[in-house]
């Protein structure tokens, strides 16, 4: 597979490692946050935002926008951020109206308070059927946008994602592309010794699903070569519907928090938030 | 001795299946208007409307099979982006499977998706686990959402006109198959969240939903005979409630009696109830509809006999309280 742009992948990561420090910045000032599943997404979900996705913020109602549906909304706090950084609203609008009776930022994103969430999401397990509605509609429009949802690995514990994902394969979606975070740290442990999800592969595939692993999820480098290597989005052709699977690693770039369970959710003290931002200068730069 | 209360009353006033004439409606929109979709699970046989649906707008159909909770999802993500979408199929899969996608997917999403559960109460006949007989409560209890029993299959045909404009997400219970009709004139305007006075009378009230109408109005046809003039009141959405309608009641007639098909807890009757007591007004005042516990086993009629709410059972309850 021809490799990236090598500028383009120095500036997304560059990017990430600028939205993680800002994740860290507002966790400090509004007192908490899902930080360590919005790290493990954070690569993908840049690339996502400031470059692989049909997405203006000046522009939000756009019919032939992509799509992306944040089924894991506990970590849309990452997407706030990124919102913020794209200029569609500053960051004391975000700090001064997180998690107030009168403020727009909850712990899971509301769609009717912040425009460009796609669907208002938190409850696990919602997503993936919302999406693929909404890939439907863009069938129905033979409109060529592409849907994203993205899911947590926990989340697949929760049955309501099998009748989408088995209702996705029937109907071979063309414009469809799930996006697996597999940090295989759900909120209060890891997830193969909760319920085992392995073999993740196997089991998308066994559902009828064009299944794409990508071994360093958090490496900005094979982030990039796995979007460019999508086929084009067609609404109307019908294929298996794309699985790509990121294995990620949680609180990916500060290092006492990588791939442990209590930093799931937290608070960071000034202290904590200077070691945060230092260990992602020094340790956020994929290929580990 | 009252009229007795058979689904025979409809061969005097003409039979309707309000699954037959929601579907023939949905139809007649979805030729014109494309973005009218029709989702069900597993409930499009070779035959029936639902597949004459399929066979006519392929596009605007979806079966998603036995899966009520992807159903409403799907829903969701369609009216996201544009559609409007009707969601059939049993009730008290809708109602209670479905209950986490509906109050998060449609209700906190606003989207106007019209969901329709069949098999109301206990119409289904098929005992406790095909009963519907929690959405009433369960509806109310989700914020913004609407709750609607037409009171017959006709009514349910101007429900569905009504649905274009109320871009709301909203609940639709209906009956299992024909059922008798409550208007013999259809020439009534009717309008979400408007109760209909379905009988006037200022002797007693009997506010019914789905139907419980026709119970009641079997019950006041009876009690006319006998000189009592009892107002019926077709209180076709339970939220939201019309306040007026009831209030009106209590104090031009002191006596209110809810019929329902559906647990008496959280139901039409708790509605109402809710209604009196705040507005600080009182009245002779009884819950008519299933007692807290899966319900027996039998036909519609048989159960609404055994539990006191077919036209005998009104009657007698009413007859107490003069």
């Amino acid at each position: 597979m021809a490799k990236a742009d090598p500028d383009l992948v120095a500036r997304l990561k560059e990017k990430s490692k600028d939205i993680a420090k800002q994740l860290c910045d507002m966790t400090f000032h509004i007192g908490t946050a899902h930080v360590g599943g919005s790290l493990s997404m954070c690569d993908f979900t840049v690339a996502l935002y400031y470059h692989f996705m049909n997405f203006d913020p000046e522009d939000l109602k756009n019919p032939d926008r992509d799509r992306l549906y944040l089924s894991k909304g506990h970590n849309g706090c990452l997407i706030y951020n990124i919102f913020a950084d794209l200029g569609m609203y500053t960051k004391e609008f975000l700090y001064n109206g997180y998690n107030k009776i009168d403020g727009k930022f909850g712990q899971h994103p509301n769609r009717l308070y912040i425009p460009g969430f796609e669907a208002s999401m938190g409850s696990l397990g919602h997503g993936l059927s919302i999406s693929v509605g909404a890939a439907h509609a863009g069938r129905m429009d033979k409109r060529n946008y592409r849907v994203f949802c993205i899911l947590g690995d926990g989340e697949l514990q929760e049955g309501s994602n099998w009748e989408a994902i088995m209702f996705a394969a029937h109907h071979k979606y063309g414009n469809y592309v799930e996006i697996l975070d597999q940090n295989r740290v759900q909120g209060n442990a890891y997830t193969y010794k909760t319920i085992n999800m392995e073999p993740m592969v196997d089991r998308w595939t066994a559902f009828g699903w064009d299944v794409r692993e990508i071994e360093d999820g958090n490496d900005m480098q094979q982030v990039v070569d796995a979007f460019e290597s999508l086929p084009a989005s067609d609404s109307q052709e019908k294929r298996a519907p794309i699985c790509m699977i990121f294995k990620t690693l949680k609180g990916c770039g500060i290092d006492f928090m990588e791939n442990e369970p209590k930093w799931h959710a937290c608070g960071l003290d000034e202290d904590t938030l200077n070691e945060c931002k230092l260990s992602i200068e020094q340790n956020r730069s994929g290929g580990r | 001795m009252s009229e007795k209360s058979t689904w025979d009353f409809g061969t005097m006033l003409g039979m309707g299946s309000a699954r037959d004439i929601f579907m023939h409606k949905i139809m007649e929109i979805a030729e014109t208007n494309k973005n009218i979709m029709y989702i069900t699970a597993d409930g499009s046989p070779a035959g029936s409307m639902q597949d004459k649906f399929r066979k006519k707008f392929p596009d605007q159909f979806i079966e998603v099979g036995i899966a009520e909770a992807n159903a409403i999802g799907i829903a969701s993500g369609l009216a996201l982006n544009g559609k409007r979408p009707y969601v059939n199929t049993f009730g008290p899969f809708l109602s209670l499977r479905a209950t986490d996608q509906i109050n998060l997917d449609l209700a906190y999403n606003e989207v106007p998706v019209c969901v329709i559960g069949t098999h109301g109460g206990v119409t289904s006949g098929g005992g406790p686990t095909h009963y519907t007989l929690s959405d009433f409560g369960i509806m109310r209890a989700i914020p913004s959402m609407t709750m609607i029993a037409p009171a017959d299959a006709n009514q349910c045909g101007k429900l569905i006109d009504a649905t274009l404009t109320y871009n709301k997400p909203m609940f639709v219970r209906v009956a299992r198959g024909e059922e008798p009709l409550v208007y013999e004139n259809q020439d009534y305007e009717y309008v979400i969240g408007k109760a209909i006075t379905a009988k006037e009378g200022d002797d007693a009230t009997l506010i019914g939903a789905g139907i419980g109408v026709h119970n009641a109005m079997m019950a006041a046809k009876a009690l006319q005979a006998e000189g009592i003039n009892v107002r019926v009141i077709d209180m076709h959405t339970l939220k939201p409630i019309d306040a007026e309608a009831i209030v009106n009641a209590v104090k031009q007639t002191g006596i209110v009696i809810t019929v329902e098909d559906h647990n008496i807890i959280s139901g039409l009757g708790d509605a109402v109830a809710a209604v009196i007591a705040e507005n600080g007004i009182g009245c002779k005042f009884k819950k008519l509809g299933l007692p807290d516990e899966f319900a027996a086993l039998g036909t519609p009629e048989e159960l609404y006999e055994y539990y006191g709410f077919d036209a005998a059972g009104i009657i007698k309850t009413l007859k107490g309280f003069m």
